[in-house]
């Protein structure tokens, strides 16, 4: 098995397309070995400057992220883009359809596009996404760009997983109080007005600059708001000088180590979650659980039966 | 964490008719597999390079432009190009049964035609996947 996944790990740093796209599918599936891969590749990661898109639906996500990606080709640059949608609550089922709106990048062999369905994660990426943004990071990717479903409500997984968020909003996203009370506000180190050839985008504008203006901040980063018709490309570069501007801001006085720090921190916080819930529903506490669902008798309050489960666990770390 | 069936569906070629492709999505969807969405004017370039980016096990084509004897085996010839040759190339679209013979003596799997159930084709890609 470890012969297999180092011989990935090479196939990754050589920029293999086909190991990548094997790579990826270990990590998000949590296969044989990706500890490993993940421990393999950690070295080799940080170089890739990571840009969070998100927005309501139908904002034009992948409408904006194919004509970034342009941009950043036209400067030399290779990308690689995690688009992610939703998976059905109900069969476990996606359409990943993302790419339709990036059909030009299809063939360019300096992209690379990877879509993931959320599989079950509500904060607006996928689980894993962070993970294949290191594969694509490790395999020599300059920027790499998460676009998240489209929820509108709080995404925050993306401020986590990105360096600089980009906000995305219409002028019919109207209602500004809305805007304020959905997490977007805080997240968003962009606003971008797309869309703006409709009516009703300098009311929006003027809304969310004030909405902006009213927010307490304790950065000397101040969210612009830029607005942009992303399908004919106008703004863009507007859009992307701004976003120059922020990186650089970010390098200043190490906001972008102390941010990766914070990445860093919550990542080893998950893994630990995680293996300490997978470990904890052996089938004897599973079987707790269901008994407890089942008896028809007076049950103990859901507290006192979580704490009772818990005792044993909870001794070995006093 | 249990596999993922993914599957692309794609539809080459310059018509615009992509809704037996919809309607083949959906179902898909709904039978817990992710599915890729192309989406129209696909090349077989495209086909394969999205296939090997998106480690997709099936590859679904729509073709009801006539062109199934053109696409179909540059599509073949491309996934042996790139290696990616394990994985299960399939489709429909209006095509006779003495091309759907030649293409499946190419490699080529199961073709559905006009009329065929959505379940018959999800039962078909889980009866691949379980062989594999």
């Amino acid at each position: 098995m470890s012969k297999i996944i180092d011989e990935l790990t090479k196939g990754i740093l050589e920029g293999n397309r086909n190991a990548i796209a094997r790579a990826m599918t270990t990590i998000e599936n949590e296969e044989d070995g990706y500890v490993r891969l993940l421990s393999n590749i950690y070295e080799r990661i940080g170089r890739a400057y990571r840009i969070g898109i998100t927005g309501p639906p139908g904002s034009g996500k992948s409408t904006l992220t194919n004509h970034l990606t342009k941009i950043l080709r036209k400067e030399g640059f290779k990308v690689g883009i995690i688009a992610v949608d939703p998976t059905s609550p109900f069969t476990g089922g996606a359409i990943l359809g993302d790419r339709i709106r990036m059909h030009d990048l299809a063939l360019d062999k300096g992209v690379y596009i990877r879509s993931m369905a959320t599989r079950g994660s509500s904060g607006g990426l996928a689980r894993q996404a962070t993970e294949l943004a290191d594969v694509l990071d490790a395999a020599g990717y300059d920027y790499v760009i998460y676009e998240t479903v489209g929820v509108g409500q709080v995404e925050l997984d993306i401020a986590e997983a990105a360096d600089t968020t980009i906000v995305l909003l219409v002028p019919e996203s109207g209602d500004i109080i809305q805007s304020l009370k959905s997490g977007l506000m805080e997240i968003a180190d962009i606003f971008v007005l797309n869309k703006s050839d409709r009516p009703g985008a300098e009311r929006m504008q003027k809304d969310l600059e004030y909405a902006l203006h009213l927010r307490e901040s304790d950065h000397d980063w101040h969210p612009k708001v830029y607005q942009t018709v992303a399908n004919q490309g106008k703004g863009t570069e507007e859009l992307w000088t701004e976003m120059k501007n922020h990186r650089s801001y970010l390098d200043s006085e190490n906001h972008l180590v102390n941010k990766r720090d914070r990445r860093l921190k919550n990542r080893i916080e998950t893994v630990i979650r995680q293996r300490i819930e997978f470990h904890f529903w052996d089938d004897k506490r599973k079987k707790i659980l269901k008994n407890y669902l089942e008896s028809e008798k007076e049950k103990l309050s859901p507290y006192l039966l979580a704490e009772k489960m818990l005792e044993k666990l909870l001794k070995t770390f006093k | 964490m249990a596999r993922k069936l993914r599957v692309l569906i794609a539809k080459p070629g310059l018509d615009g008719h992509d809704r037996g492709a919809k309607v083949v999505a959906a179902a898909m969807r709904d039978a817990g597999f992710e599915v890729i969405y192309a989406g129209l004017r696909q090349t077989p370039e495209m086909i394969v390079e999205t296939a090997i980016q998106e480690d997709v096990d099936v590859i679904a084509l729509s073709i009801l432009s006539g062109a199934h004897m053109t696409i179909f085996p540059k599509v073949l010839d491309l996934m042996k190009e790139n290696g990616i040759n394990d994985k299960l190339l399939t489709g429909g679209g209006i095509i006779s049964e003495e091309d759907v013979e030649k293409l499946q003596k190419m490699g080529v799997g199961k073709l559905f035609g006009p009329g065929a159930s959505t379940r018959d084709a999800v039962q078909y890609v889980k009866e691949w996947a379980d062989e594999k």
